[in-house]
């Protein structure tokens, strides 16, 4: 398979760019709820909106009511999401809580993925469970109870934890917490008693929830897959969010690099357009092909995933690592290029540097993934 | 896809009997590399039986077409083909400047008859190429060449010096720019072909700081190069005085080829070896492996997307030069960990257990990369005119 997009996918990603550039845009959705200090950092109008355009439910089998499409499909959209730095849903719910739900059971299937192909329904994830992503290590305990499971502990970093209708969290329902097996997955409603929230907001304005289960109490069938084999769903969940975080992370890349390489070519000092300085332009460059590479890696995580390679789940790190340092490295070249406007609320280069270090740790940082690269490999 | 299928298992069956096991052992040594040629000979049977199996498929050259030597694949299978190599790590049967630099050239501008000539001399291996571009006076500054072809009829009196010639001592033939009129800086250089043993010719190797000598000066001293090698055969490529084309469309393939993009050895994760090799590894050179290893690994993606692009006219044209840095600049940190993680080991400089040194050799060779076919500012500013439109780069 060709590493680039077909054509399908090629008119999917013009689809995608018109409407994220027009309905999603940083004015219009970013700046607007977080200037009314939007409680769920979203727009739930726009989320009805790509319910409209089939993107909510792309990852979702059509015999689920979805497009039955991959993660390049779901990239693709991301991509754009990233672009335009617009606030949804869309990586938490169709991408990660959509890989879950592929292993839940019919009547699960049956319950929630209607309302996230309908755009009724948000969902989010719960794994972290301290400021560091770790997922090794899940402490949060599911202890069963009559025919069902009651769970207790602490979560981090649930990116729309509190406008959930459903949060998957992953706890342990044997064995010590870092164990490999043990773990088990499950879907947890927004209504479910003792379960807390505190939401807050972080520094892209996005909100995120810490989750406090205190003896929340499940059915049975509230199960995501397998007792105690939970691990697979989640890796699965886990390679979905890395690669459809890399995807957002791209988009963010490219558009402060697109912003940047726009600004050189209109800015004057010395008499002359800031963009012929050659320290400068050796700057851009070097961005550009940065940013490139990381885009590359990523797309060739997502075919892999899609394909089911036994390598998609290395390559998955290699590409969140790879465009955490290049959009890193965007934003904050992006910055400095601006000179000092690049420090004003009023630019959106800004927001792109707030974004970036909000996805950054989102489902572990460069450190973390450039480290799983290594254990992956063997040393 | 059913056909591809096809193709992937009657590939791997025909590379299963045809690429002996020591052609599927890593290049040690500047031996291992089989580059043809009038004076070639070869390190062992094995490097014979393989070169001459590829050759008779037209696997030396696998998407050329038939007529020019080549098996004629289409992108798909020639990928297919790189894929099934890459699994088996088979090496390159022939490397050559002719098929990395002047074959593709000749392919793009070549009259029939140079094609047929030429190419098929190339594809199998009876004629070592070297590039006669640079000058004293003309490094990155290409354009500003002086050696000098006079028109004399039917034939040039070429006179002047070129300057770091890889392989002038050992290469048949050379394709050279040369200037024919001096009035006239891009549209006055001819990009011509002519023989290493013509009357005039001589070469005086330089050493490197690699201990190794692999490059020359070269002397033009009233070259006779005639104006036609037969029927449909000019002896330049493309038009009189329009050479520089030809010369920058060169370029572009030879970027493609420093660059690594094909995979292999130079877009592959190392830690894991180095691991092997010192048992132990300190923490933070660890740390430094592993994001190593993630550049590598995304660059091995860029690679195939780079090349998968350029088959059907997706990619950039001067997106060669962006993979040109990127490549180059990653394989001489590759070498910087090597040498790190090798410790005193990798500092010996002929000892038997280091194969003479190899390590520090590569090592030194590697600093070579950025600057070769262009050096790495050079790419920046190309990437940043031509890609990024920035003003007055
Ligand atoms: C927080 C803050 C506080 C400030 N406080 C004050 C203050 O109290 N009083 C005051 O007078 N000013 C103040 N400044 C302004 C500050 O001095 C300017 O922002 C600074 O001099 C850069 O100018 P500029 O913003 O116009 O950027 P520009 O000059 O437009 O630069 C844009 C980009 O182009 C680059 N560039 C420009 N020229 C060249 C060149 N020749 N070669 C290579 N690159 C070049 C710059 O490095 C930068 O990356 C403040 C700025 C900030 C951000
Ligand atoms: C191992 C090796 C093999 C080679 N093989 C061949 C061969 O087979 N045939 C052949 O013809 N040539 C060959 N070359 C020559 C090679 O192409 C030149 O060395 C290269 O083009 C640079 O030219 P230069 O050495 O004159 O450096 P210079 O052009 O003098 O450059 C010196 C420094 O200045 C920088 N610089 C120059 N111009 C600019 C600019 N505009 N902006 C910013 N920085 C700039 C360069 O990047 C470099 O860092 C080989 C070189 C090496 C090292």
């Amino acid at each position: 398979m060709p590493l680039y997009h077909n054509e399908d996918q090629a008119m999917l990603a013009e689809t995608a760019a018109q409407f994220m550039g027009e309905e999603g845009a940083i004015g219009k959705q970013l700046r607007h709820w977080r200037d009314r200090e939007c409680k769920d950092g979203f727009g739930h109008a726009l989320w009805k909106q790509m319910a409209e355009m089939g993107f909510t439910g792309l990852l979702v089998p059509e015999a689920d009511g979805g497009l039955g499409m991959g993660h390049v499909e779901a990239g693709i959209v991301l991509e754009e999401i990233g672009r335009n730095l617009t606030p949804s849903p869309f990586l938490t719910s169709s991408v990660m809580a959509a890989s879950a739900l592929a292993h839940a059971s019919d009547e699960a299937r049956g319950r929630w993925l209607p309302g996230l192909v309908s755009g009724d329904s948000v969902f989010a994830v719960a794994i972290d469970e301290g400021a560091k992503h770790r997922p090794e290590r899940i402490a949060t305990r599911a202890e069963r109870s009559g025919n069902g499971f009651r769970l207790t502990g602490k979560k981090d970093f649930v990116v729309h934890g509190a406008s959930a209708d459903m949060i998957v969290v992953a706890a342990r329902t044997a064995g010590a917490d870092s164990d490999e097996d043990g773990v088990t997955l499950f879907a947890v409603p927004r209504d479910a008693a003792g379960l807390g929230h505190n939401s807050v907001r972080l520094v892209d304005s996005s909100m995120a929830s810490q989750l406090t289960l205190d003896g929340v109490e499940l059915d049975g069938d509230a199960v995501i897959g397998e007792v105690d084999g939970g691990r697979a769903v989640l890796d699965k969940v886990l390679d979905a969010g890395r690669v459809g975080a890399a995807a957002e992370g791209v988009g963010v890349a490219r558009g402060a690099m697109d912003m940047t390489v726009d600004y050189l070519k209109q800015r004057k000092q010395f008499g002359k357009l800031i963009g012929e300085f050659q320290s400068l332009q050796h700057r851009a460059a070097h961005l550009y092909s940065e940013v490139e590479i990381a885009r590359a890696a990523t797309i060739k995580a997502q075919q892999l995933l899609d394909g089911g390679s036994e390598h998609a789940s290395l390559m998955a790190s290699v590409a969140k690592a790879k465009v955490g340092k290049a959009a890193g490295l965007s934003v904050k070249e992006g910055v400095q290029m601006h000179g000092g406007i690049g420090m004003t609320d009023e630019y959106d280069i800004g927001l792109y540097m707030k974004r970036d270090r909000a996805l950054a740790e989102f489902m572990g940082d460069v450190y973390y993934h450039a480290d799983r690269v290594a254990r992956l490999s063997g040393y | 896809m059913a056909d591809l299928d096809a193709f992937r298992s009657e590939t791997r069956a025909w590379l299963e009997a045809n690429c002996p096991p020591e052609m599927r052992e890593p290049v040690q040594s500047e031996e291992d590399v089989y580059w043809g040629g009038r004076r070639a000979t070869f390190k062992s049977d094995a490097q014979k039986a393989w070169f001459e199996a590829c050759r008779d498929k037209g696997y030396t050259v696998p998407s050329w077409p038939k007529e020019y030597g080549g098996a004629g694949l289409s992108p798909a299978e020639a990928k297919v083909l790189r894929e099934e190599m890459a699994r088996i790590s088979a090496r390159p049967p022939l490397s050559s400047f002719g098929i990395w630099m002047l074959g593709p050239a000749l392919l793009h501008f070549g009259t029939e008859g140079q094609k047929k000539h030429f190419l098929n001399q190339i594809a199998r291996g009876e004629i070592r190429w070297c590039q006669g571009y640079s000058e004293p006076g003309s490094g990155s500054d290409l354009v500003s060449l002086q050696t000098f072809g006079d028109d004399q009829g039917d034939h040039w009196v070429v006179n002047g010096q070129k300057i770091w010639t890889s392989y002038a001592d050992k290469a048949d033939w050379i394709f050279c720019l040369v200037r024919t009129d001096k009035a006239n800086k891009y549209q006055g250089i001819t990009f011509m072909l002519f023989d290493m043993e013509s009357a005039g010719v001589s070469t005086k190797p330089i050493l490197l700081i690699s201990g190794n000598s692999p490059f020359c000066e070269t002397f033009f001293d009233d070259v006779k190069v005639p104006k036609s090698y037969g029927e449909g055969i000019p002896a330049q490529v493309g038009e009189v005085n329009r050479g520089w084309d030809v010369a920058k469309y060169l370029l572009g393939h030879e970027r493609e080829m420093i660059s690594g993009a094909d995979g292999g050895a130079r877009t592959s994760a190392i830690g894991a070896a180095m691991k092997r090799a010192s048992g132990e590894l300190d923490p933070l050179l660890r740390a430094e492996l592993a994001m190593f290893d993630v550049d590598a690994l995304a660059y091995a993606a860029m690679g195939e997307k780079f090349l998968d692009e350029i088959k059907v006219g997706k990619a950039h044209p001067a997106q060669p030069n962006m993979m040109k840095y990127a490549g180059t600049e990653l394989n001489k940190r590759r070498h910087e960990m090597f040498m790190a993680a090798g410790g005193s080991t990798a500092l010996e400089w002929d000892s038997e257990e280091t194969r003479g040194g190899a390590r520090a050799r590569e090592w030194l060779r590697t600093k070579a990369n950025s600057i070769e076919g262009g050096t790495s500012e050079v790419m920046l500013n190309v990437v940043a005119k031509r890609i990024l439109d920035l003003p007055g780069a």
